[in-house]
């Protein structure tokens, strides 16, 4: 299989803030890879150096062959880029937007084609500025794909939308990859990265924390069991509590929560400092964990606590 | 050069040119402003002030004869100017320009597409003018002076087309462009013979305040070019050479300064969407 993108050590940082901090990946052509991750954990920093829309401070990155920082107009000619924040002129209507950008392309695709893939045949001929977010959105989608490229960038697609038209979007992209395109995603969607992406990057304060296939990071999960309970009172240091666990605790007010390898050694400590203290630990379940549990796990709860960063499907 | 991609430079900066036109017209401000704006004044004008003779520096003509050109080098510099520093920043701010940037095509054209529309409706605003001018109120207008008159039109029109899109350089956020560029255009307007004319009666500084800056230049010249009492060919080359020089200092600035992404935090509520749900 040929590689599309290689990345090895790219690094960027704005001011202090290292956005991303010594990321290295591959994808293969005909392959869809997400790059999951809360907001501000370089996914987007990441996607746009390799569109050639932002300088990289350091590593090697190769993109179709090319150094996406000098690939020039030949280079634009066999990607397309679905940006997170991108305008389009909105007086126009949907078919004269494409009819305009896809003039650049040296191989457009049919605008009726691609109007149709979008789902957006009724409202054709309606002005942009008079379409729904998830419309809109898809008119972006159509716009990343006017050129026919072999390989599209899609920053975060479908964040916003509701459920029904986050489905809808799922489905264009799916029959995108049916026809052997290479897609990079951005998603902060859990449910999103495991639907579209064979496979996964897990990205967090700047670096790749997990990398694999769905049914890969599921694996690697599923050794692990997930021990929750209630403290009924929070007036004990907790020190004691967490630091001998060899999985990682988190707590969120009574509530505490933690992934472990070892859940024996883990549940004997824990039950022996709540009967040494003579508490009850109520709701208390020991499970296998999910696919969310070891997200949420690499990826840090206080990463995503200000916003709905979350996979909440 | 990769000429081999798409469609050539010429028809694609025509297609966009093209574009931005019929986004004008859909867009009736801009149309307001550029087009009927400056029509309006110049029938308000002569019907509030009659016949009277106003004493220029091309002297002693009609109220019509003096606000016929001075309104057609107001409709360019509405058209030119002000249209340009507010679409090109609200483009910048709408992430447009960064979407361009991401497409084989080359953002100047992009650019070209967006000047060469408003230096369209530049024309389109001065022939209106010129017209009721020269139809309702007998303005004179003469086969030899035309030369001049385009010359002059051409000019002008470069330097605040190239002024506008400095501007918009300049500008930070696209809320910023309106006021700044109204905020420099009308003061203007007013020591530069477009609504009043004032030679003699004014203070010095007003004049050199005036003379400092293109439109005062530009008015003079495309009045002259109008004016029954100048000789043909009726060109003013000191005057024409100032705008030339403005327009050179204008494209450095414009060169140096100009970005295509939107400043932190200026994207609009369309741009970075929320996570609403």
């Amino acid at each position: 299989m040929t590689t599309a993108i290689r990345v090895r050590g790219l690094t960027k940082s704005y001011g202090d803030l290292r956005a991303v901090d010594g990321v290295s990946f591959d994808v293969v052509e005909g392959e869809v890879l997400a790059i999951l991750g809360p907001n501000g954990a370089g996914k987007t920093t990441t996607v746009e150096i390799l569109e050639g829309h932002r300088t990289r401070d350091g590593g090697d990155v190769s993109v179709l062959g090319t150094d996406p920082g000098r690939g020039g107009r030949p280079f634009r000619d066999r990607i397309g880029i679905v940006l997170q924040a991108a305008g389009v002129d909105r007086e126009l209507s949907t078919r004269e937007a494409l009819e305009l950008y896809g003039a650049a392309y040296s191989t457009p695709r049919s605008i009726d084609e691609l109007i149709e893939l979008v789902e957006l045949t009724d409202k054709a001929d309606d002005r942009i500025v008079s379409l729904s977010g998830g419309q809109r959105r898809r008119v972006d989608l159509a716009l990343g794909l006017i050129g026919n490229p072999e390989l599209i960038f899609l920053d975060e697609p479908t964040t916003g939308f509701d459920p029904r038209a986050r489905r809808r979007s799922w489905d264009v992209i799916s029959n995108l990859t049916s026809l052997g395109r290479t897609i990079v995603l951005t998603t902060h969607y859990l449910d999103e990265a495991e639907y579209l992406a064979d496979r996964v990057a897990v990205m967090a304060k700047g670096r790749i924390v997990a990398d694999g296939t769905p049914a890969e990071l599921r694996r690697s999960v599923q050794s692990d069991t997930k021990i929750a309970f209630d403290l009924p009172r929070l007036d004990e240091p907790l020190v004691e509590l967490f630091d001998p666990l060899i999985g990682q605790g988190r707590g969120r007010g009574h509530r505490v929560e933690f992934l472990t390898p070892a859940p024996t050694a883990d549940l004997a400590h824990v039950t022996s400092w709540a009967m040494q203290r003579g508490i009850e630990l109520d709701g208390l379940t020991v499970e296998s964990a999910d696919l969310e549990d070891v997200y949420l796990s690499l990826v840090g709860e206080d990463e995503d606590s200000e916003d709905s960063g979350r996979a909440d499907g | 050069m990769d000429n081999s991609l798409g469609a050539s430079r010429v028809s694609l900066v025509v297609r966009h040119i093209r574009a931005q036109n019929r986004i004008f017209w859909r867009v009736p401000i801009g149309a307001f402003f550029a087009l009927f704006l400056p029509v309006m004044m110049l029938v308000l004008f002569v019907a509030l002030f009659g016949s009277d003779t106003y004493t220029t520096e091309y002297g002693e003509v009609s109220r019509a004869q003096f606000y016929t050109p001075a309104l057609a080098v107001f409709a360019v510099a509405s058209a030119t100017f002000t249209n340009l520093a507010i679409n090109l920043s609200i483009r910048r701010d709408e992430g447009i320009l960064r979407r361009v940037r991401g497409t084989p095509l080359p953002p100047w054209i992009y650019l070209a597409g967006v000047i060469g529309s408003a230096v369209y409706m530049a024309l389109l605003g001065t022939v209106a003018v010129v017209t009721l001018g020269v139809v309702a109120y007998g303005v004179n207008i003469e086969l030899t002076k035309l030369p001049a008159m385009l010359v002059a039109l051409v000019l002008g029109a470069t330097a605040f087309a190239t002024w506008g899109v400095a501007l918009a350089a300049l500008t930070r956020t696209a809320a910023a462009a309106p006021a700044v560029a109204n905020a420099v255009i009308l003061p203007l307007a007013f020591v530069s013979n477009v609504f009043v004319s004032f030679e003699g009666e004014a203070p010095a500084w007003l004049l050199l305040v005036g003379d400092t800056f293109p439109l005062r230049h530009f008015v003079i010249s495309f009045g002259e070019a109008m004016s029954p009492f100048s000789e043909a060919p009726a060109f003013l080359p000191e005057r024409l050479g100032v705008l030339v020089a403005w327009t050179v200092v204008g494209a450095l600035v414009a060169l140096r300064k100009f970005r295509w992404e939107p400043a932190v935090g200026a994207s609009s509520a369309r741009g970075r969407r929320g996570n609403s749900r």
